[in-house]
């Protein structure tokens, strides 16, 4: 699929296509829309983490002044959820509130100070019910469980698969470990607030205008819930003032617009406080982690078994996938032969976690990374060299099923310890100061769709008009990674125009093909691919006609530059617009369609479906720290990192990507967390909902960044390219903890990294005991019997055996 | 367990207040409660200042109040009264974008553009009063804005580079902030000479000028 | 959008005028100044005065003179204009880095040096918004009863968190008020109560116009300050401490911790170890030991309180350090 010319301006670093609009503040978000007559609303939140709902009231404020109308639940009974099999959750809870912030009322009104004064008047009589605070307490028997649905009381979805013979794995090993790692919850706090705009119209029309990175979604949660035609529903996705993974649900407030603009017959906008935004979450599952692995003297894995216990709050959200994934990239980057894998996921009475940047990723990740660093160090390896020499091969398939194709990690490996001095600084600098490294990969693109179809996952449409202009219509989002700009430039490299000069339509379902969404970065591979196909039939039609007028084979004709000509004689030729004429003289009307489908996956066994993608990106990344022994406080002067993107298509964009996730990371890693407190009442509250106590690095904390771009194409992608809007991101916070430990000898087996960690490590290991700070314990888990499904290697099909195979009963 | 908040006699007068915003005088009624950033977006229509917190904890909704950065969610609007407002709305002039403007696009130091008008003014008001920022004075200045998509690291560098171009310089962005280090440009045809952006602008002269630069071929691939 | 409450507005133009507003509209009026922290907490519904006074165009607060009598700062002086003011940089350089370790750059044009000294005292059940507070029932600092930062505790335990302070104390700065009966000079210590509510002795209709600081006279002074950020994040633990030397002896000291208690802490014993000493190793462990032991922070802010309490020891040590090489 992917074009195969040199090129000229893709990989280029061109000024971004909305590059001039957001340095000028003409980008119109969400909440710089206004319409005439709009109406606003609030939301009026749970107070209580758990609570039967038995009345609501809301005749007073109903009656307050300015207040036009007011929602509860029983106006929008139907349930959503973004999974098709986690359908539970309400625009505004009916019957039952499961976290502090859960939406019980809305109320539209002539000014935000009219409604936020009518919030006080409604009266919610509430049964309070035991509250679920933690993992461990969300394992325990319910009795009264916080959802019906999921695989037993508060256990909202166990998983359990094994590879090979997991058992003879760890026989044949020279070394055992076993280890527990915990990865503390964060939130994207993309610095734009959710916010949305209804309107419906007297048409019957319904347009919903938000910052979403699913509008597609979206448009189905509306036509679900609004119990209307999805035809007469419009959703167009705003610029979304940063995602991560934040906006890729559906959100209460989406749904409770679109109903208040439906009863009022005016539009209705809300904009989310920043508490309530914390209260969106879907943020990273607080995860525990035990990790036990088989290795031979030099380091090559015989065998892995990962388990994996998330957080998963109050509601499923993307959760089933998230349990999944918790468990299925680690077969990417090295080789491991067998491999078992059990998760569960638990509901608790807190915001509801769901897909941030790394999707269920970095919690494993992180462990896996940590664990290789202790097990270099244990076997006197270099911890560089023990990833390097037992990398997962390129073109193969891994133990469990995924189709491995273009692999650079050998490459960033290289670059990375080359650039940091790695093999003359780690483990001599003074005590202290210490070197750290991690690798990671990442999906470009889930293979499967959210809901099962045989549709494409993306669409482009493409007009070239008589004047020479070209307009791209996409479903894609922008989000701030850029999806427009790559439209833009694949475009305009085929056609050989400038990208400025191209129209750019997108994240708007009644104008533009189905994109899935800004999603598990997805789009640039996906959307890129489309937009190759749509393109190259343009340039067929064209070309067809500038041959026939310049009386050449149509394999003559070139595109550059703003012309189209004779490539053995370019002089003759004719502007671009000119030739768009002779198109549109010769064949009519000038419009092309592109898709993309992702290639099936190769596994077979239930759970399959997540995990597999076109293409995995490769990261490794070395980290420079400065610990403070006596306070634990420390500081990371650099960072080294390299990135396989497969191709550039816009190298300063992917630049951005890079230095973005590393940022993130590094946040991650050393301060943000999403933490909350169980109060005398036995109420669970968010501890702090705001920018100032959840900590995010400023400009003082961000370290120097020494960039390697790798580029090993991918046949799958668009020119080769692969994903890097999330990948670079996995990486830092293992390997900030593996530098701490060359540093002062400690491990971190949790994160964040704090410096109060640090120096309780220290202080353990001065006092004699081990020199580690981490869960003491991984908690017992009800994980059914696995999966048996034999490896490729075992000559498997990618299917579960019918019986299981192990002797032993397994390695519990 | 709900205790009334307490409830204050509305008030419901506006003020009309007389101040100068972008360099023009504006006459403005607005509740005198409003915030300036509530005035700025919802009654004299700039929403190009957006906000982040209402706080005071992100930056995000910075202005410049007679030159100075604030946090325009903190100032109130009859604060401003006879003071001179600048909001990025006013930055570009008309011989085009300010120069912090152009090296914030050509870099990529704006991603989702959100932070960005914060960014812009604050660091506008650096350059006014050191136009030969070091690094880390570049990094105290902007360190009351927080920037979720970039790492800063694009914006330092845009910073700097826009800092050279107001000294006059005919600066350009290092190829490692655009590419990395040690990328291999093998793959891609030779670019045209001159700043980012620039190179279609020269290609666009080229295809209305027949005269120009010849097109540099290339061979379609047999499909 | 967080918003303000509905107020009525004053901006009268002479300390005279101010007080004589604040007279009329009695307890139900507040003071402003820069804004930065009053507005956030109205937003917040921690505090609904019906009446706001501005003072940003009373001249006479908004002036920062050094003399012979050392420098006064009026109560509505911008942070960002003491740390741009080049004798009170010479002055006093602990006082200003301090002033600079405020938030951030923009918030320093905003706020003032009165408004910092006043600064409401902090905590994590307390700086919330209304309705996160109506779930956990409210606390006794707002329409609640109890501190839920230790419940059995008879007063509230809110944290003093401004950066200014333990270093102004430590400088021997003197408070003016003023009130329709006329005006008083007390030492700033006297002007804090170690109860979270009521944490300033002022009273209501008194109005902070101005802080008076000696001249050095022979001290020298340094600030300490721990946060998680290099920007924005109130002090957790502060330690502004001065000395007097004679000879290489420590003649007079003042070490104030700040962020461990609802009133900045003078470490007495800490001043005690030092003196007739001289400022050395020795003499600065033994000090920092004293010092911590009259560290209590509690659990209502950032990093853990424990911590904290274990850091006080290492920050009084580095403000010694600072002092040992010449302030």
């Amino acid at each position: 699929m992917s074009s195969r010319r040199p090129t000229r301006i893709v990989g280029r670093p061109f000024t971004r296509v909305d590059g001039a609009a957001k340095v000028t503040g003409q980008t119109k978000f969400a909440d710089d829309l206004a319409l005439p007559r709009m109406l606003h609303c609030k939301l009026l939140r749970a107070k209580v983490a758990h609570a039967r709902i038995l009345a609501i009231d809301v005749s007073k404020a109903l009656a307050a002044p300015g207040v036009v109308a007011v929602a509860t639940g029983r106006d929008l009974p139907v349930p959503f959820g973004i999974l098709p099999v986690s359908q539970d959750e309400h625009a505004l809870c009916p019957d039952r509130v499961r976290y502090v912030g859960d939406p019980v009322a809305a109320i539209a009104a002539t000014s935000e100070d009219a409604a936020f004064d009518a919030l006080d008047l409604v009266r919610v009589e509430y049964e309070p019910l035991p509250p679920v605070g933690t993992i461990e307490e969300g394992l325990a028997p319910a009795a009264v469980p916080i959802h019906d649905h999921g695989d037993q009381g508060n256990i909202h979805k166990l998983v359990a698969m094994q590879f090979g013979d997991v058992d003879e794995g760890f026989a044949r090993a020279d070394r055992v470990y076993d280890n527990t790692y915990f990865y503390e919850g964060n939130t994207h706090l993309a610095l734009e607030q959710h916010a949305s705009v209804a309107d419906f119209g007297p048409d019957g029309k319904l347009t919903l205008w938000s910052s979403t990175q699913t509008p597609h979604y979206v448009h189905r949660a509306l036509a679900k819930v609004l119990g209307m035609p999805a035809s007469r529903i419009r959703v167009i996705a705003t610029p979304n003032g940063g995602g991560f993974g934040g906006k890729s649900d559906v959100f209460n407030h989406e749904i409770v617009v679109a109903h208040l603009s439906r009863v009022t017959g005016r539009p209705v906008k809300i904009c989310l406080t920043r508490e309530e935004v914390f209260y969106c979450h879907r943020g990273r599952h607080p995860t525990l982690m035990r990790v036990r692995t088989g290795v031979k003297k030099d380091g090559a894995i015989t065998a892995l078994h990962f388990q994996t216990a998330l957080d998963g709050g109050g509601y499923g959200s993307y959760g089933v996938a998230s349990t999944y994934y918790t468990g299925a990239l680690q077969t990417v980057t090295y080789r491991v032969p067998t491999y078992r894998f059990e998760g569960a996921r638990v509901f608790t009475n807190k915001p509801p976690c769901g897909p941030k940047r790394g999707h269920g990723t970095p919690q494993p990740r992180f462990a896996l990374e940590a664990e290789l660093d202790r097990i270099a160090c244990d076997l006197g390896l270099d911890p560089a060299a023990i990833r390097r020499e037992h990398l997962q091969p390129a073109n193969s398939l891994t133990a469990n099923y995924l189709r491995v194709g273009s692999m650079g990690l050998g490459a960033c490996i290289d670059k990375v310890v080359a650039a940091s001095g790695w093999k003359k600084r780690r483990g001599k600098l003074p005590f202290g100061r210490g070197l750290g490294i991690a690798c990671s990969s990442y999906l470009t693109g889930a293979g499967l769709p959210i809901y099962w179809n045989q549709m494409p996952q993306s669409g482009v449409q493409l007009k070239v008009d008589r004047g020479g202009g070209v307009t791209v219509f996409c479903g894609s989002t922008e989000i701030g990674q850029g999806s427009d700009t790559i439209l833009a430039a694949i475009v305009a490299e085929i056609l050989g125009i400038d990208p400025l000069d191209i129209r750019l339509v997108t994240g708007d379902t009644d104008l533009t093909p189905v994109d899935l969404g800004s999603y598990s970065s997805r789009v640039t591979l996906m959307t890129g691919n489309a937009a190759i196909q749509a393109a190259e039939r343009a340039r067929e039609l064209i070309a067809g006609a500038v041959a026939k007028k310049l009386e050449l084979p149509p394999e003559r004709i070139g595109f550059a530059e703003g012309r189209v000509f004779d490539v053995e004689n370019p002089e003759k030729g004719m502007t671009f617009p000119e030739a768009a004429v002779a198109g549109e003289s010769l064949h009519g009307t000038l419009g092309t369609v592109g898709h993309y489908r992702p290639p099936p996956s190769a596994g077979r066994y239930r759970g399959a479906g997540v995990g597999p993608s076109p293409a995995y990106s490769y990261s490794a990344a070395v980290v420079e720290v400065e610990v403070d022994p006596e306070t634990g406080i420390y500081a990371v002067p650099k960072i080294w990192i390299a990135h396989d993107v497969g191709k550039c298509i816009n190298a300063a964009l992917v630049m951005g990507q890079v230095e973005g996730s590393v940022y993130m990371g590094l946040g991650e890693a050393m301060m943000e967390e999403m933490a909350y407190r169980t109060d005398a009442n036995r109420n669970v509250v968010h501890k702090f909902p705001s920018v100032l106590e959840y900590k995010s690095p400023t400009t003082l904390e961000m370290p120097e960044v020494e960039t390697f771009l790798v580029e090993d194409p991918d046949p799958n992608g668009p020119y080769g390219a692969k994903e890097v809007g999330q990948g670079p991101l996995l990486p830092i916070p293992p390997a900030v903890a593996n530098a701490v430990y060359d540093a002062v000898g400690v491990r971190v087996d949790e994160v964040p990294v704090t410096p109060e960690k640090v120096r309780r490590a220290l202080k353990a290991k001065a006092q004699g005991k081990p020199a580690r700070v981490g869960p003491e314990r991984f908690p017992a888990v009800p994980y059914p019997e696995p999966i048996h499904v034999r490896t490729p290697e075992e000559g498997g099909d990618g299917k579960a055996e019918d019986a299981p195979v192990t002797a032993a009963g397994g390695v519990r | 367990m709900a205790r009334r908040r307490e409830k204050l006699p509305p008030d419901r007068s506006k003020a009309l207040v007389a101040m100068t915003v972008n360099g023009e005088r504006v006459e403005a009624p607005f509740e005198p409660h409003k915030t300036m950033l509530e005035v700025l977006r919802e009654d004299l229509a700039l929403t190009g200042t957006k906000h982040g917190c209402e706080l005071g904890e992100c930056g995000t909704c910075a202005v410049l109040l007679d030159g100075k950065p604030v946090l325009s969610c903190l100032v109130l609007g009859l604060e401003c009264e006879g003071r001179s407002v600048e909001t990025v709305e006013g930055m570009a002039g008309p011989e085009g974008l300010h120069p912090l403007q152009k090296a914030f696009a050509d870099l990529g130091a704006a991603q989702c553009g959100y932070c960005t008008p914060g960014f812009l003014l604050t660091a506008k008001a650096l350059l006014e009063e050191n136009p030969r920022p070091t690094l880390p004075e570049i990094r105290q200045a902007l360190a009351g804005n927080l920037c979720r998509c970039t790492g800063y690291v694009k914006i330092f560098e845009a910073v700097e580079l826009a800092a050279a171009w107001l000294r006059g310089e005919a600066a350009e962005p290092r190829k490692e902030s655009l590419y990395g280090y040690d990328f291999d440009e093998s793959g891609l045809l030779p670019s045209h000479p001159g700043p980012v952006g620039a190179v279609l602008a020269a290609a666009r002269e080229a295809a209305v000028d027949e005269g120009g630069d010849k097109p540099r071929p290339y061979r379609a691939k047999a499909r | 959008m967080m918003r303000l409450p509905r107020f009525r507005y004053f901006a009268p133009t002479s300390v005279k005028e101010a007080l004589r507003i604040r007279a009329g509209e009695g307890e139900s009026a507040a003071f402003v100044a820069g804004g930065t922290d009053l507005y956030p907490n109205m937003k917040r519904r921690q505090q609904t005065p019906k009446t706001v006074i501005g003072l940003s165009r009373i001249p006479s607060l908004a002036r920062l003179r050094a003399g012979a009598d050392g420098l006064r700062i009026g109560s509505a002086v911008p942070l960002s204009e003491i740390e741009n003011h080049r004798k009170a940089r010479r002055l006093f350089p602990a006082l200003v880095h301090a002033v600079s370790e405020i938030s951030t750059p923009p918030l320093r044009n905003m706020g003032t040096l009165g408004g910092n000294v006043l600064l409401d005292t902090r905590c994590n059940y307390y700086d919330q918004n209304y309705e996160w507070r109506q779930a956990i029932d409210f606390c006794m600092k707002k329409d609640g009863t109890v501190c839920w930062v230790a419940p059995g505790s008879p007063k509230c335990l809110a944290v003093q968190s401004a950066d200014s302070v333990p270093i102004l104390i430590a400088l021997r700065a003197r408070a003016v008020l003023a009130s329709p009966g006329g005006e008083r000079e007390i030492p700033l210590e006297e002007l804090y109560a170690n109860d979270g509510i009521r944490y300033l002795t002022k009273r209501p209709d008194e109005l902070l116009t101005e802080i008076r600081i000696p001249p050095p006279d022979g001290w020298t002074a340094s600030y300490r300050k721990l946060r998680r950020r290099g920007a924005f994040d109130f002090p957790v633990l502060a330690v502004g401490a001065a000395v007097r030397r004679e000879g290489d002896r420590v003649a007079e000291s003042r070490i104030l911790l700040g962020a461990v208690a609802s009133a900045p802490v003078r470490a007495s014993r800490a001043e005690a170890v030092l003196a007739g000493r001289p400022l050395d190793g020795a003499s600065i462990r033994e000090a920092s030991e004293a010092a911590a032991v009259v560290s209590r922070p509690m659990d209502n802010t950032d990093f853990s309180f424990l911590w904290r309490k274990e850091m006080t020891g290492q920050w009084v040590g580095m403000a010694l350090g600072d002092l040992s090489r010449g302030g």
